[in-house]
């Protein structure tokens, strides 16, 4: 019949996956902040959604980010061998094989933008479809290692969620989304770049042209502090714009302010500085900027439904 | 073909497979599930008053 030696099978990585593996896969923490922004923007929209189809949006959105996470760690399985960032990942810790990671990122990509467009709308679908094959085909297989300006064309994908969430209840794309779009788009070089300049060894290592691996620790708080000052007033926008109150502008302003200054602090950071201690406190601030700016127009929405707000 | 040939999984592989088998079962019923509320939220209250037989 066959001559494989069967007793050898049962050293085939699938073997040992649990679901744990797989839920790793599609990038749980990404995930949840590509669901918490996309229901920003469904929520902001005009109109509404039935909360059923809503859901189903939702779900849709984060399916297709996971989608992206499993066929981004497909195709980097030989790079997330290298950095410690990622070599516990279900791929290089061997219990998920790279081709069913393939598959399971492939199914779940065509099944996500299927539902989006046959349950909610094809603006919607076409926009979530869209957004997979950026992160996947333009930033993982192409941007990622060819170019330091890897992150700030490919933050692009990480910023299209909330106009996603916003043509699902719209079925068209307006300012208002591009609007949030810009913050997470701008947001994207300073909080990543914050990561590499303390994590620059890992992108060395692994051949990644990360800004400071080609253009060096200097340039890199340069651009971080240009990124940062572009970034506050992009923040203000949508009480400038008028879909948030002032309440929202004046917060986000003093946010945006904070954020500078931390991005000041990361630009006088000496090269000799080995603690790299402000860029890991803007590192982590910019997380924390980025929720709250969005929890907030969520939250004043929610009060403007429920009648508190004028 | 004697009992020593074929495929041996372990004790854990084989309660891995078990959460794994369990875990499919889970989001297939979750799908039916999903599928038959958007069906009738489409379709509207329409198709359970009025409907001619």
């Amino acid at each position: 019949m066959s001559d494989v030696p069967l007793n050898r099978i049962d050293t085939v990585a699938g073997n040992l996956a649990s679901p744990s593996d797989y839920l790793a896969l599609l990038k749980p923490r990404v995930m949840s902040l590509v669901v918490f922004t996309a229901l920003v923007g469904m929520v902001l929209a005009p109109g509404g959604i039935h909360p059923v189809l809503g859901f189903t949006a939702l779900l849709c959105i984060a399916i297709g980010a996971g989608a992206s996470g499993a066929l981004n760690m497909w195709y980097d399985a030989d790079i997330d061998r290298i950095m410690k960032r990622t070599q516990s990942r279900p791929i290089p810790k061997g219990t998920i094989t790279e081709g069913e990671a393939l598959a399971f990122g492939l199914t779940l990509a065509g099944f996500s933008v299927t539902l989006l467009a046959l349950f909610v709308n094809i603006v919607a679908g076409a926009l979530l479809a869209f957004t997979i094959f950026f992160y996947v085909v333009i930033y993982s297989m192409w941007l990622k290692r060819s170019t330091q300006q890897n992150i700030v064309i490919g933050g692009a994908a990480g910023a299209f969620p909330p106009i996603v969430g916003w043509a699902a209840v719209t079925g068209s794309v307006s300012y208002e989304s591009i609007v949030l779009f810009l913050i997470i788009f701008m947001w994207t070089p300073p909080h990543f770049w914050a990561l590499a300049l303390f994590k620059s060894d890992d992108y060395k290592r692994a051949g990644i042209p990360m800004m400071p691996v080609v253009s060096g620790m200097a340039e890199t708080r340069k651009q971080i502090l240009i990124y940062s000052i572009l970034l506050a007033p992009i923040g203000v926008l949508p009480a400038v714009l008028g879909f948030a109150s002032f309440a929202y502008g004046v917060a986000a302003a003093a946010l945006g302010v904070g954020f500078v200054i931390l991005a000041v602090r990361v630009y006088r950071m000496g090269d000799g500085d080995k603690s790299m201690l402000p860029a890991k406190r803007l590192f982590g601030f910019s997380i924390l900027y980025l929720f709250l700016l969005f929890a907030m127009l969520l939250v004043e929405r929610c009060l403007g439904l429920l009648g508190f707000v004028a | 073909m004697n009992e020593e040939d074929g495929i041996r999984l372990t004790e854990e592989q084989k309660r891995r497979r078990r959460a794994r088998s369990i875990a499919i079962a889970a989001v297939l019923f979750g799908l039916v599930a999903l599928f038959y509320v958007v069906t009738i939220v489409k379709m509207g209250p329409g198709i359970l008053v009025n409907r001619p037989l």
